[in-house]
């Protein structure tokens, strides 16, 4: 068994270097990795605030609890629009990787627009939130739900400006390897930001039905 | 030990793939399972045929599988060798929020439980 593994590898990988002796992984394996450590890092951000949120969600003070405030099909938009920009990142990045400037812009363009839709629907749900009297101010459950949504609508408008930004370098550097190290992190982020709206949508939105 | 030192020359970036056509493959069977789940969530949580007690479970079972398709299908993390050292940091990484969420929620409960109702803490204070 090890004879064939040994047959692929040589294949694969002519000169067989020892893997102590190979020097410093290349720089686009550096980067992605360290870029998911940081990921992993927000990612404990959020937990924190989930613990909050669970911990504070009864603690309502007299004010309204999460049934009479959410509406379940706007989150059901808002799902939507993230999941689906999610995919469309996907395709931005296989038209990156074609070095092809026009996919990359048409598909970046409607992860931007997918992406604005999200925010807009969530800001407007804050402002009727806010408008009604119910603002973070009212109680301990509505200070952790606009703690731990807010700041993933943040972490959204953040990844906003730097699609922005990746298409800007696009535009004036080309797909030159930092770029294309740069996209490949963007998409991290925003594939990442969507595994953490699965966390909010489930407990903060459907789980306030009990 | 029986496997070469150099059977892995390079690892895998998170995210990165072998080529296009995999990862227009992986995209699609995700977004596909992705839609499926979320829908489920949605219909186990507004529909009256599930037993209500059962719901809270079902979401989780539903939400931890939408994150598992998100994390192989979209961000490609897999358990070949080559993505060792993705897949051990990811460990940590659920495993630091397990800590941090399940343990304040004990520590919490716990909490409420030895505290003393607050009508008779009023009264002792009177």
């Amino acid at each position: 068994m090890s004879t064939t593994i040994d047959v692929t590898t040589a294949e694969r990988h002519p000169p067989a270097v020892p893997l102590s002796e190979q020097g410093p992984a290349p720089k686009r394996i550096v980067a992605t990795f360290g870029f998911w450590l940081f990921l992993l890092s927000d990612i404990i951000i959020f937990g924190a605030l989930f613990a909050a949120y669970a911990v504070l969600g009864g603690a309502t003070n007299g004010g309204p609890s999460g049934i009479d405030l959410f509406d379940r099909r706007h989150v059901l938009i808002e799902t939507g629009c993230l999941l689906a920009s999610s995919f469309t990142c996907g395709m931005m990045i296989i038209g990156t990787e074609a070095r092809s400037v026009a996919a990359t812009y048409f598909w970046a363009l409607v992860t931007f627009v997918l992406g604005l839709s999200f925010l807009w629907l969530e800001g407007s749900e804050f402002a009727d939130m806010v408008g009604k009297g119910f603002g973070p101010s009212r109680s301990a459950f509505l200070s952790s739900f606009f703690a731990l949504v807010g700041t993933h609508g943040l972490h959204v408008s953040v990844g906003l400006g730097w699609l922005l930004l990746m298409l800007a370098q696009v535009g004036t550097l080309g797909f030159r390897p930092m770029v294309m190290r740069r996209m490949l992190c963007f998409s991290l982020f925003w594939h990442a930001l969507d595994i953490v709206w699965i966390g909010v949508f489930t407990i903060v939105y459907l789980g306030a039905s009990r | 030990m029986s496997e070469p030192e150099n059977a892995v020359a390079e690892d895998r970036a998170p995210g990165a793939h072998q080529n296009s056509r995999d990862r227009f493959r992986s995209y699609v069977i995700g977004i596909g399972l992705a839609v499926i789940l979320t829908g489920a969530s949605f219909a186990a949580a507004s529909s009256n045929s599930v037993w209500g007690p059962s719901v809270p479970v079902l979401l989780a079972v539903l939400a931890i599988a939408q994150m598992g398709v998100h994390l192989v299908f979209f961000l490609h993390i897999s358990t070949a060798p080559d993505s060792t050292n993705n897949i051990l940091s990811l460990a940590f990484g659920i495993f630091v929020v397990g800590l941090v969420i399940f343990g304040s929620m004990i520590i919490v409960s716990n909490l409420n439980h030895n505290m003393m109702p607050m009508d008779r803490l009023l009264e002792m204070q009177r």
